[in-house]
């Protein structure tokens, strides 16, 4: 979807805001021949952006701060539930329970 | 539905500002896409933008505090759900690791911190080998005095393990880098050997001194004399004093275990046991026809 379908949806945003950030990367959204193409994650992102920034008062000055931290925190997550799959798709069942067992006795 | 008021945790008279201060805290705190994977604050937060959805406008507030509207019902914004895109493939696009898939490097960091540093990717670090414990039996002579014993390895190797003077059962000797081969270049372990002495018909051991039970005749005893007298460190000539009765006890000088990693030499008792040997015909018509000078009783306590 492009840019005017994005503020659209997207209440207390506003075109220069959302253009400002794409600049500064903070939302990255496929650009086509000059236009931009933006993906569902892109939207939610931008949302998200909006909250923290009127919601949360994260002003723009920290929002990189706020940003880099949440990219980390989700690229662990990511990377968690690949090791889950992978944990699925290739353990023995014995040894999956015996690996449940065991992080339940630590009271994760 | 629950009441508005106390999901914000504002009074009913609470200005618009003190809902809108109630309402950003708790949103800090409660965002489902600050807060992955937890439901709980999912829900937190789903009640708490309901309710500042409704108490934020001056209009619908007006209507629900008439008790126009109820707290249900009423238009919501799309609720937030990036962390739902972040968590999935879409997420890559804002990934700070880089571009997409496992790196050999982040792999292999990953499971060395999972396994405690084995599997590590890289080179392989040189390994020192393991201990390998054995047991050497040995005799109490040379455990006192010292040997060198060869110890044949279940590989088949054969050590030559000296066994230091003084050696005490129980002991173990360490023979540095003859364990098992280390591994990419590591040093061997080294090999433990526990020493076991066995008992010695006549010697016995209390640390340094050793202990001794000296069989000697009715005529050694009674007329004294020189006798010889086994040390670990071979026979001595010791003169027993005339009249010295069975139990008596005698102290060799620096006759036990010798000397040995700062330890002086220590002593050998020697404790006298009179033995009257096989019945002898002359002794027993003498002991008929004796009459002791000072006649005692030796069951009796003695009167000293």
């Amino acid at each position: 979807m492009n840019i005017e379908i994005v503020v659209a949806q997207v209440p207390g945003l506003q075109r220069p805001d959302l253009e400002r950030w794409v600049a500064n990367e903070w939302v990255k959204p496929d650009q086509h021949d000059g236009e931009y193409e933006f993906y569902d994650i892109d939207v939610a992102r931008a949302r998200l952006i909006r909250d923290l920034r009127d919601e949360m008062e994260v002003n723009e000055a920290a929002l990189p701060v706020v940003l880099s931290l949440l990219d980390q925190l989700y690229d662990l997550r990511r990377r968690m539930h690949e090791i889950s799959d992978a944990i699925d798709h290739t353990v023995p069942e014995e040894v999956r329970q015996k690996l449940a067992a065991h992080l339940a006795k630590r009271g994760g | 539905m629950d009441d508005p008021y106390k999901t914000l945790g504002v009074a009913k008279d609470a200005s618009q500002a003190d809902i809108r201060r109630a309402y950003r805290k708790l949103a800090k705190k409660h965002h489902p896409d600050l807060n992955p994977g937890n439901a709980k604050a999912e829900d937190i937060f789903k009640r708490v933008s309901a309710a500042n959805e409704l108490l934020s406008d001056a209009k619908t507030r007006g209507q629900f505090d008439r008790g126009e509207i109820d707290a249900a019902g009423h238009e919501r914004a799309p609720e937030p759900d990036y962390r739902n895109h972040a968590e999935g493939d879409a997420g890559r696009r804002y990934s700070r690791a880089g571009a997409g898939g496992w790196s050999d490097e982040e792999f292999g960091d990953l499971f060395s911190s999972m396994f405690n540093g084995a599997g590590r990717a890289g080179p392989p670090r040189p390994t020192r080998g393991q201990d390998e414990h054995y047991a050497l039996q040995t005799s109490f002579l040379d455990a006192v005095n010292g040997t060198t014993s060869r110890l044949t390895l279940p590989d088949g190797r054969t050590l030559d393990v000296k066994i230091p003077p003084g050696s005490a059962d129980g002991q173990t000797l360490r023979l540095h880098d003859q364990g098992e081969p280390g591994q990419n270049g590591g040093p061997r372990g080294d090999a433990l050997i526990e020493i076991h002495v066995a008992p010695h018909p006549f010697f016995t051991r209390e640390g340094q001194d050793i202990r001794l039970e000296l069989p000697v005749t009715l005529a050694e005893a009674v007329l004294g004399g020189p006798v010889e007298v086994p040390t670990p460190a071979g026979p001595v000539r010791m003169t027993i004093a005339p009249g010295s009765d069975s139990g008596t006890q005698f102290r060799l000088r620096g006759r036990g275990v010798p000397a040995h990693g700062g330890l002086t030499a220590g002593q050998l008792y020697a404790k006298l046991r009179v033995v009257i040997g096989p019945p002898d015909a002359a002794l027993t018509d003498f002991l008929r026809a004796w009459k002791p000078e000072h006649p005692v009783s030796p069951r009796q306590a003695p009167s000293k």
